[in-house]
C-alpha cells in the first residue's frame, strides 16, 4: 500500500513527485514516458530561469532533478482504471494493481486521431502528428496539414521551408490561429489551402500515397507522401471514468486540486485549469503533491 | 563486447535528442545518421523499419523505433 501514486511524469508529475520525495512520502510514479508534452516541444521561452531552452532539454533537466531522490517509477506502464473501495484508491494497469491511500492524475494531453479508417496502419508511414519530429523526412515531397488552429499552422510554417507542396485541409469556413503566422501561410507559393473541407480516407497500400477529402460532400483525391494531423489535443482521462470531468473530458479540480473523488487529486494539462502551460503544469504539479500530503496527514 | 549501434535521426525530434544523450549517458559509440538531409540513408531506414517514423535504431540488426528506453536496454545488454 502507497500513500500516494502520481499517474504521468510531464511537468505536473515530476514537480508533484520532487515535492513528495521531499515530503519523504512512500510513493510511486506511473507513466507512459518522461516529458509528456514537454519532451515535444521545440523551443521554451516562457519557463522563468531559462531564457531560451528546449523542450527535451529542459525535460531532461526535470527528470534529473526527479531522479535525485530515490523513486519508484514504472515507466512504460499505462493506467487502464481507478477504483475507490472505502478509503483506497485501487489503480489497474497494463501490467499490474496497486493499492494506495492516495492518487495524483498528472496524465496530460495526446494528439487527437484524425478518425478514418485504417488510421493507426498508416502510422509513422507517411501519416504523423509530429512536424518538429518527422518533418525533415518529406523534404522535395508533397504533403497535407489537417487542421486550421495555431498548431497546423506552426507545422504548415516548418514545411513550407522543405516541401515541394503543402496542401493544408481546415474543417472550417477559414484558417483560425495567430494572423501573423496565418498571413504567412496564406502567402507561401507551395501552400494550397481548402477550407470547410475533411478528410475522408488514406490513400496508399504500405505507404501513404494520397488522401481524399470531402467539402461540401464533393470528394476529391489529392496526391500527398506525407499527412501532419495537427487537430488538437484530447486529455488522458478516459481511465478515470469514477472522477467527474467536463465536455472536453478534462477532470474537474479545485483551486486545492481536488477532484469530485476524495483522495485523487489531479494536475496539468489533463484538468480543466485554465491555459495548458509547462510553467502552470508544474506549479500544480507543487499544488497537487501538498494536498494530498494534507490529505493524508488527516487520514492518520 | 561492443555492438555496433546506428541511429537515424532528425536533428529537430525531441525524441532522437533524448536517445542520443541516452547513449551518452550509457557511453554506447553509435553513427548517427540525419535523414533529414540525407535521402538514402532515409530510404535505408524505411527499409529496415518498414516505417518512417524516428528515431529508429538500429543495434547489431536489431530494429527499434522510437526511444523505447526497455528494449533499447535490453538490445544493448544494459
Amino acid at each position: 500500500m502507497y500513500d500516494l501514486i502520481i499517474i504521468g511524469a510531464g511537468p505536473a508529475g515530476i514537480t508533484a513527485a520532487v515535492y513528495a520525495a521531499r515530503k519523504k512520502m512512500n510513493f510511486l510514479v506511473i507513466t507512459r514516458d518522461i516529458g509528456g508534452q514537454a519532451a515535444w516541444s521545440g523551443d521554451v521561452e516562457n519557463y522563468t530561469g531559462y531564457q531560451f531552452v528546449t523542450g527535451p532539454e529542459l525535460v531532461s533537466k526535470f527528470e534529473e532533478h526527479m531522479r535525485k531522490y530515490r523513486i519508484d517509477i514504472k515507466e512504460g506502464e499505462a493506467v487502464v482504471d481507478l477504483e475507490k473501495s472505502g478509503e483506497i484508491v485501487k489503480v489497474k494497469t497494463n501490467k499490474s494493481f496497486y493499492d494506495s491511500k492516495a492518487v495524483i492524475i498528472a496524465s496530460g494531453k495526446v494528439s487527437r486521431d484524425l478518425g478514418v479508417p485504417q488510421e493507426a496502419h498508416f502510422k509513422n508511414r507517411g501519416l504523423t502528428y509530429c512536424a518538429t519530429c518527422d518533418g525533415p523526412l518529406f523534404a522535395g515531397k508533397d504533403v497535407a496539414v489537417i487542421g486550421g488552429g495555431n498548431s497546423a499552422l506552426d507545422a504548415a510554417l516548418q514545411l513550407i521551408k522543405i516541401a515541394n507542396k503543402v496542401y493544408v485541409i481546415n474543417n472550417t469556413p477559414r484558417l483560425g490561429g495567430d494572423p501573423v503566422m496565418k498571413e504567412k501561410v496564406e502567402a507561401s507559393p507551395v501552400v494550397k489551402i481548402y477550407n470547410d473541407s475533411k478528410v475522408v480516407a488514406i490513400n496508399g497500400d504500405k505507404m501513404v500515397t494520397g488522401i481524399r477529402i470531402s467539402k461540401y460532400g464533393n470528394e476529391e483525391d489529392i496526391s500527398v507522401q506525407g499527412i501532419f494531423v495537427e487537430i488538437g489535443l484530447i486529455p488522458n482521462s478516459s481511465f478515470a471514468k469514477i472522477v467527474e470531468r467536463n465536455q472536453a473530458q478534462e477532470i474537474k479540480i479545485n483551486c486545492r486540486n481536488e477532484t469530485s473523488v476524495p483522495g485523487i487529486f489531479a494536475a496539468g494539462d489533463v484538468t480543466d485549469v485554465p491555459e495548458k502551460q509547462i510553467i502552470i503544469a508544474a506549479g500544480e504539479g507543487a499544488k497537487a503533491a501538498l494536498a494530498a500530503f494534507k490529505y493524508i496527514s488527516q487520514q492518520r | 563486447m561492443a555492438k555496433n549501434v546506428t541511429v537515424y535521426s532528425t536533428s529537430t525530434c525531441p525524441f532522437c535528442i533524448r536517445v542520443k544523450q541516452f547513449l551518452k549517458d550509457n557511453n554506447i559509440e553509435f553513427t548517427n545518421y540525419d535523414v533529414g538531409s540525407d535521402q538514402l540513408k532515409a530510404q535505408e531506414m524505411i527499409n529496415k523499419s518498414g516505417q518512417m517514423g524516428v528515431p529508429v535504431l538500429d543495434i547489431d540488426g536489431k530494429i527499434i523505433v522510437g526511444f523505447d528506453k526497455e528494449k533499447i536496454k535490453e538490445a544493448l545488454g544494459l
